[in-house]
């Protein structure tokens, strides 16, 4: 196959960005799209070019490192991960868009990579039981309905990547923070800090400069791991009722 | 430039003994222990510093339980947040001697089961405090929200795994790895939010900093920046993971790298069994030299499909068309009472005997097949989906054949490594104040490591072990000032980095360092790999020096030291795998036995099964660093097996 | 958004309920027209009843788009660099919330122009309003105002309902199809009823 991939090229935050064209050649169905990028990126290394910088890891779908958007799509056209999304999904001589997630929140490293340490801090602000080491009680104390584990399973499948943000017209984090509230919320391990969990991190989503969430559902939609978009109303659902039972001040 | 000859002609040193693991009873032996150690004040423990490099199962348990305990933690992890280390890709499960299932398990089988399925390499004493741990670490992670599969009833769900004969795997669907990753990433926020850990995300430790023998701090770089940073601590953890990836092609994730025990080892630290190399028999088959890894197949496939390969060689036919009695399911007519479970590198051996007969499946023959035809009219198809059904989901969409259609084809690929920083009881290297856990040690899975065991091993070590033996470390050496950067230790770390990054950008030459990791790495598959034997491993003895050589004079690096920049950080890890590579294959070529995942041709029973050699390789081979390209020193520890005893492992 | 949205939403059910008295002949709509005006009496004083529900309505209406406006300010913010390259994967009427939004704004300005207060329109006269109603639709423009307002609603109502919902954590995976068929159902009645009354000027069914 043969390519023309427009990139955005920004050596650093304060740096202006734009789009750059290259053409790549010799590119295989079976290639991911990351590997594709290896090719080019080793021709431009062996060019003396910068190679473009991207986010990756695992390259198996579950670290949430790779992060782009592709022809207008977070991850691309399948519902996967950029590194889980392979060649076959194009046309030969199909020239092809990439760019970084976009939101204040996520601010450009450099090119396709981006900062999202704005999650780390929603899940710093309460996304987790408090257990110290040692303090559990045996695993066979509490049972949990097979109906209430799966649905936290459901939930603890977030990857992290961002998709969610940067597929929202609204840059709104809301389905990442509603899969870590109904991860936790749904178990009963969670349930002692179910208030607190929900009423802080929001906050801290608040603050850390999303957008709102307007339901228009792209987040679920660009989802690589299927969070459904219910989760939000969950969320919302859980909030209000915190809201009731916590006085704020 | 070296001799390579002379890099194989290593001296013996002093025999190496553990002095940690208290004498007595194997099971009253960890009581023994943390009851000995002294405690640190809690008042006190603020006061202490400890360094813990690397974010997974290991480093994320290890951070949060010593912050819980009241230390001051400064932790590093290379990926942009602590979440995405490469535990969260394990997928089969996690062992733990519950026995919920009444089916004759204990604490003491586990601990039998791993010594044995380690091929007697591992230390007793170890592998049985891991077992009694492990009914723990399921309680913790339990209570921590992980969401384990359950029955009906409420209760946890298990499954039989990978080479034993009970049901002691716990699992999270096909992502047991990514959950007890989140919990231990979610108990370390926990405490970053408190205020207890220092986290730097996008940080490389590029040195270890000793001062008067003690392991006292790091050289890290910034890799937004690029900026080279010193840290200092009382402590210095390793939980950096293992160096798989010296292959190129392995199911570790691209970035996981051997710099951290490489440059720990390059201080001091003994390295121990480098050529114990776990390749997982269950992966997706290479399609083509664009391959940058492969995807591993959780092992609990193994369960329902079959193994086979056609019985004749060159046989090109669709699997659907070659009838039943033209297939071999070898796996089960060689090993009849485990079948298609026998341990990971008996299986990945049989599918490379096949595919040498020239009887492999898929492009270049280099595959066998995985069929689900059977499970499918015996479950049914929702079964199977609903067991396996995300797997099935992935191989999909890499190879864009169905599964429930045709057979899937796998292929062994390089998974795990055995081999890792030599530590002692309590997880300490032979620097004082430098602890390796989780896959950077080599304590607990001998030559071979049982499938669902890896979590198990990381997270024991993160949770229980190390907080208990590093407070006994600090308890006994506290008070000591901190070196400041003027130290001529410091300095000099620091200086050695800077002047090692400083080069490799300036060689300016004609080839990327993907290039030569690709090469170092097929030389080691092909001579380093599933089988080895002497006369290979001396040619990669003697090509690998001339790979270093010709790295220093033409890689290429394009940029500076002072930015982001991933072509260094890439240029900057194979520097290490190029040493590390000739270390494995010498090691693999002292130990002139077949044992676990190191098959050595020359040492095969008249039917191809390995044969280990007691009397002469009874013993874990610790090197010593002595130079670049210059022969290491080996201390032999010897493994006394006082309650397993060694028997010629047999799963016919 | 929520509350003010469902407010506004039951307002306009009952609205176009009244509406469609106007197929009922003059004395029937101008009857309940008075009727509206004395609602709550002796308790309440004349009209009393219809500007307590109007103040109500300005106070929807207005923290409506207040919300509207901090929302979309917010929105824009999170995403000052933007896509080159956008490919949208949501619903048209998902889509049109905030524009649709401004339009339908500035019809109910219009509309209270024109029907409530007779600014715009000539002919009006104060208390008659079958009169006005019909006199107000003989212009061909100010029908296609109307009906292109209307189609307006139901888009906005299709998403803002269900919308409101998952707001108000009303929904769930179970109750999903309910409530997108109730939106829709809401949409097309309040479209269809609303347009009805234009329509039926128009074809000459009321005159």
């Amino acid at each position: 196959m043969k390519l023309t991939l427009r990139i955005w090229r920004q050596h650093d935050p304060d740096a202006p960005g734009g789009m750059a064209a290259y053409d790549v050649e010799g590119i295989s169905p079976d290639m991911s799209f990351l590997e594709m990028l290896d090719t080019l990126n080793e021709r431009l290394t062996v060019e003396g070019q910068d190679p473009v910088a991207f986010d990756h890891d695992c390259r198996e779908g579950i670290c949430g490192a790779c992060s782009l958007v592709i022809n207008g799509e977070a991850h691309g056209p399948e519902r996967t991960t950029s590194c889980q999304l392979h060649m076959r999904s194009f046309r030969d001589g199909d020239t092809i868009d990439v760019e970084p997630w976009r939101a204040a929140a996520f601010p450009v490293v450099r090119d396709l990579v981006v900062d999202r340490g704005a999650f780390d801090r929603i899940i710093q602000s309460g996304g987790y039981v408090s257990v110290p080491t040692g303090a559990a009680p045996e695993a066979h104390a509490t049972p949990v309905p097979k109906a209430a584990a799966d649905s936290a399973f459901e939930h603890a499948e977030c990857i992290g990547c961002g998709a969610c943000v940067a597929a929202c017209p609204n840059g709104s984090a809301m389905l990442f923070t509603s899969a870590k509230v109904n991860h936790l919320g749904a178990l009963p391990q969670g349930a002692p800090e179910r208030e607190t969990r929900v009423l802080d991190m929001v906050a801290q989503m608040d603050a850390e400069g999303f957008g709102g969430c307007t339901l228009t559902g792209e987040c679920a939609t660009a989802c690589p791991k299927g969070i459904p978009l219910t989760s939000i109303t969950a969320m919302n659902r859980e909030w209000l009722r915190a809201s009731r039972k916590v006085p704020r001040g | 430039m070296s001799n390579p000859t002379a890099y194989a002609d290593y001296t013996t040193g002093e025999p190496l003994a553990d002095t940690k693991a208290p004498e007595g009873p194997v099971e009253d032996r960890w009581d023994t222990r943390r009851f000995t150690a002294k405690l640190v004040n809690p008042a006190n423990r603020r006061r202490h510093t400890v360094i813990v490099v690397g974010t997974g199962l290991a480093g994320g348990s290890a951070g949060a339980t010593l912050a819980e305990q009241g230390y001051h933690v400064v932790q590093f992890c290379y990926q942009d947040s602590p979440r995405r280390a490469h535990s969260i890709a394990a997928q089969g499960g996690i062992n733990a001697a519950k026995n919920y299932r009444n089916d004759g398990d204990s604490i003491h089988r586990l601990f039998y089961d791993t010594v044995k399925g380690g091929d007697f390499r591992s230390r007793e004493s170890n592998v049985h405090r891991l077992a009694q741990i492990s009914v723990e670490i399921i309680d913790q992670c339990v209570a921590q929200g992980v969401p384990f599969a359950r029955e009906y009833g409420g209760l946890l769900d298990t499954r039989s795994f990978g080479g034993v004969q009970v049901s002691r795997t716990f699992y999270a669907r096909g992502q047991t790895g990514q959950q007890l990753l989140l919990g231990a990433y979610q108990a370390l926020s926990r405490q970053i939010a408190a205020g207890n850990v220092e986290m730097h995300a996008r940080t490389e430790m590029l040195d270890l900093i000793v001062v008067d023998g003690r392991a006292r701090g790091i050289v890290a770089r910034d890799l937004v920046s690029g900026e080279i940073t010193t840290h200092f601590a009382d402590a210095v953890v390793l939980a950096s993971g293992g160096y798989g990836n010296v292959f190129y092609l392995s199911t570790n994730a691209m970035n996981s790298n051997a710099t951290a025990i490489w440059r720990a080892h390059r201080r001091g630290a003994h390295f121990a069994n480098p050529c114990f190399t776990q390749i997982h028999p269950t992966c997706i088959p290479r399609t083509g030299d664009h391959q940058s890894k492969l995807t591993l197949m959780s092992e609990s496939l193994r369960n329902d499909g079959r193994i086979w390969v056609p019985r004749a060689a060159g046989d090109t036919r669709p699997a659907a068309e070659i009838p039943e009695d033209e297939r071999d399911y070898y796996l089960e007519r060689i090993y009849p009472s485990f079948g298609n479970l026998v341990p990971r590198d008996i299986a990945s051996r049989a599918a490379k005997n096949v595919c040498d007969e020239g009887r492999g499946v898929g492009p270049g023959g280099q595959g066998v097949y995985l069929d689900f035809a059977d499970a499918i009219a015996r479950l049914g198809r929702k079964a199977v989906e609903e067991r396996y059904g995300n797997l099935f989901e992935m191989y999909e969409r890499i190879t864009a054949e169905n599964p429930y259609e045709v057979p899937m084809r796998i292929y062994p690929a390089v998974h795990y490594t055995m081999g890792g920083l030599w530590v002692d009881y309590d997880l300490q290297t032979t620097i004082p104040g430098l602890f390796a856990i989780g896959e950077a040690n080599f304590s607990d899975h001998g030559a071979n490591r049982l499938g669902a065991s890896a979590l198990m091993q990381g997270l024991a070590d993160g949770y229980f072990v190390l907080p208990a033996t590093v407070n006994d470390y600090l308890a006994r050496n506290p008070g000591h000032d901190t070196p400041g950067p003027e130290h001529p230790a410091v300095a000099a770390a620091v200086a050695e980095t800077r002047e090692r990054l400083h080069r490799l950008v300036g060689v300016d030459g004609d080839r990327s360092a993907d290039s030569f990791h690709r090469e170092i790495g097929e030389l080691m598959w092909e001579y380093c790999g599933m089988s080895r034997n002497a006369e290979g491993l001396r040619k990669a003895l003697d090509r690998i020096p001339q790979i270093r050589e010709e790295f220093w004079r033409r890689i290429k690096v394009p940029g500076t030291e002072g930015e982001f920049n991933q072509s260094l950080e890439r240029a900057n890890r194979i520097v290490d795998y190029l040493e590390l590579a000739e270390l494995m294959c010498l090691d693999a070529l002292h130990r002139a036995e077949s044992c676990g995942g190191h098959f050595r041709e020359e040492s095969q029973t008249p039917d191809g099964e390995a044969a280990r050699r007691d009397e002469e390789f009874g013993y874990a081979a610790a090197w010593e660093f002595t130079g670049t390209g210059r022969a290491p020193v080996l201390h032999r520890e010897d493994l006394v097996f006082a309650y397993v005893h060694p028997t010629q492992r047999s799963y016919a | 958004m929520a509350v003010s949205g469902l407010v506004m939403l039951l307002y306009l059910v009952v609205h176009m309920y009244g509406n469609l008295k106007i197929f009922f002949g003059p004395g029937t709509f101008d009857g309940y027209a008075h009727w509206l005006r004395t609602l709550g009496e002796p308790f309440f004083h004349y009209e009393w009843a219809l500007w307590i529900i109007r103040t109500g309505l300005v106070a929807a209406v207005v923290a409506h788009g207040v919300c509207a406006y901090q929302l979309s300010r917010r929105d824009i913010r999170s995403r000052p660099v933007g896509y080159v390259h956008r490919r949208a994967r949501s619903s048209y009427a998902t889509r049109t919330m905030r524009w649709g939004g401004v339009i339908l704004a500035l019809f109910i300005v219009w509309h209270i122009l024109d029907l409530t207060t007779g600014t715009v329109q000539r002919g009006f006269v104060p208390g008659h309003p079958y009169h006005n109603v019909v006199a107000a639709f003989h212009d061909w423009w100010n029908n296609v105002i109307y009906i292109a307002a209307m189609l307006a609603l139901g888009l906005h109502i299709r998403h803002g309902f269900w919308s409101a919902a998952q707001t108000l954590g009303a929904g769930s995976a179970t109750r999903d199809r309910v409530l997108k068929g109730t939106a829709n159902v809401l949409a097309l009645l309040l479209t269809a009823g609303f347009i009805a009354v234009p329509v039926g000027v128009m074809t000459g069914l009321v005159s």
